[in-house]
């Protein structure tokens, strides 16, 4: 597939002399869904404000579409719908004068029956009349993407859109961004829950410090990222453990009170049955089992030092 | 150009305008008529007649003025102030359009509003005092240069602008005293000398001495000074607004 955003050797630094971004390159292929995770402050915002044309760049260049980002801005920008981070919006607007402004704005000519459909697709139209103030905080977000999509751009940028979102409405927006990828749309997504990556993106790719640490295949860096953890409580402490168990490679926490068991959710087989029965048979009890995914936080950690050993 | 986008700015601002219909148009007209009352009837009685023209007539041009120039800078500074506020101004900054296109789609918006309170006001006059326009095309020519100088202004402003305290910094603190003391309520011929020097290096005076003679004929100034001073002004704050859009200055980082 062709690449329809190309980043080429971007830095920034901003004007206090902070480094956000240094030597990123990366190429985000037209109808896919890439997923940039990375911690707070890893420069994902940046990234995106380049390409979008918010943030001007030190160093480097950004086509979208064949069109470069800073000298031929306009072409490029008419391609993209921005949903930001944070939920800005005029809070005395109404919902329908918002997107239609958006649509405007991007030199669009007005489509009454465009604008229908993005409200609508978005669970928007019945509030279409509302001012934004009066709107919940999962519809504000709503009005934010319909406010992006309202030129039918053909890429549209996800800054952390389920921040602060309740299950059922980041479900929701799960969907909405399948619908749109399944419409041809492409789509940059970050954030840093795992889980979100996991469930829409094609590639992911990893950014930490202002470098792209890596851009991989969803399933590739799954199976590498996807380690869980099940910690055993047991009743007593155990002081040594029996010898039954040492293929597991448990880990003793608490003075024995808690056995940690490291799995692979991806593996055909976790081991976590076999564990238990063995378990069982060893006649120590359990009080409680806990199962825990590896936070993305510690998966960098261990990105970085392989990052620093390489 | 993107017309297009430039429409739906104006079109934007302009709702503001008519949703804020009572604190936009209604509060000047009255505290313009609060002025006719106070300087036109209850002051304006034991004044006599300047240069020939009744008191309450001849602070009419100085009444619209004084109205236009704090409006339109209100106007415009808070029209792009609000979206940096709000943090709506990414949308702006993200869309395919120019830094003249946003330009001229906020300060026109502005200059359109205060071009309106002005001819509200100047309607609203002439229920109080008998209204005379020598020359209507000169009156009309000044006012929207005027409004639009000074929108742009109000637009340079509410760039700078990092709170809201900055943002009625210069208003209140500058614009205002010059304003009040430019001879909106007197000719400066009726200062002592020394006052009547001074008065001079106020860029106001000019303004309002050039708008009062496309009424009566007569100003403080000549006329095609008043012109020049029109002009200057707008070309210097067309000057900082391209320096603005050339260096991205308080927009992009």
């Amino acid at each position: 597939m062709a690449a329809i955003i190309s980043v080429e050797g971007l830095g920034k630094r901003y004007a206090g002399g902070v480094s956000a971004l240094e030597d990123v390159c990366l190429e985000i292929e037209k109808g896919e869904i890439l997923a940039l995770l990375g911690p707070n402050g890893a420069g994902k915002t940046t990234l995106i404000s380049i390409i979008c044309g918010l943030v001007t760049p030190s160093a480097g260049r950004v086509t979208v579409g064949g069109h470069d980002v800073v000298t031929d801005y306009r072409e490029a920008r008419r391609l993209i719908g921005l949903v930001p981070q944070e939920v800005a919006l005029e809070p005395f607007e109404k919902v329908i004068n918002s997107v239609r402004f958006s649509r405007g704005v991007f030199g669009r000519p007005g489509d009454p029956a465009r604008i229908e459909a993005v409200l609508r697709q978005l669970s928007l139209w019945d509030k279409r009349d509302a001012q934004i103030m009066t709107l919940s905080g999962g519809m504000k977000r709503r009005v934010l993407i319909a406010k992006a999509l309202a030129h039918d751009p053909d890429i549209l940028f996800l800054d952390e859109p389920t921040a602060g979102v309740d299950v059922e409405l980041r479900r929701e927006m799960w969907q909405m961004v399948r619908e749109l990828k399944a419409a041809g749309v492409t789509i940059l997504l970050t954030t840093h829950y795992i889980e979100e990556a996991e469930a829409m993106a094609d590639r992911v790719g990893v950014i930490t410090g202002g470098r792209v640490l890596l851009v991989e295949e969803k399933n590739a860096l799954m199976r590498r990222m996807g380690k869980r953890e099940m910690r055993l409580e047991l009743q007593e402490p155990v002081g040594e453990l029996p010898a039954a168990l040492a293929p597991y490679g448990l880990e003793c926490e608490e003075d024995g009170q808690v056995l940690v068991y490291s799995y692979d959710t991806a593996a055909a087989r976790t081991g976590i049955t076999r564990l238990l029965t063995d378990l069982a048979d060893t006649g120590l009890v359990l009080n409680d089992v806990q199962t825990r995914q590896s936070s993305l936080e510690e998966i960098f950690v261990d990105l970085l030092r392989e990052n620093a050993e390489a | 150009m993107n017309w297009l986008a430039i429409l739906a700015i104006y079109r934007f601002e302009m709702a503001r305008t008519k949703r804020t219909i009572a604190q936009s148009v209604i509060s000047p007209v009255i505290s313009t008529s609060l002025y006719f009352v106070v300087f036109g009837a209850a002051i304006g009685s034991r004044i006599d007649e300047v240069e020939g023209i009744g008191y309450g007539s001849f602070i009419v041009p100085g009444l619209i003025m004084l109205t236009v120039m704090t409006q339109s800078i209100a106007n415009a500074s808070f029209g792009i102030y609000f979206p940096k506020f709000l943090g709506t101004i990414y949308e702006l900054l993200s869309a395919p359009v120019s830094f003249l296109e946003i330009v001229i789609g906020y300060v026109g918006a502005a200059a359109t509003k205060s071009l309106m309170i002005g001819l509200i006001i100047l309607a609203t006059a002439g229920f109080f005092v008998p209204l005379q326009i020598a020359h209507p095309v000169a009156m009309l020519a000044f006012l929207v240069l005027t409004c639009v100088s000074f929108s742009l202004f109000g637009f340079i402003l509410g760039i700078w602008a990092g709170n809201f305290e900055q943002l009625q910094l210069v208003p209140l603190l500058v614009v205002t005293p010059l304003v009040f003391l430019g001879g909106s309520f007197y000719s400066i011929s009726m200062l002592p000398p020394v006052w009547q020097t001074i008065t001079l290096f106020n860029p106001v005076v000019y303004l309002i001495s050039g708008f009062r003679w496309s009424f009566f004929g007569i100003g403080d100034v000549g006329v095609a000074v008043s012109l020049g001073a029109i002009l200057a002004f707008l070309t210097l704050c067309m000057g900082v607004v391209w320096w603005i859009f050339r260096t991205g200055w308080r927009l992009r980082s």
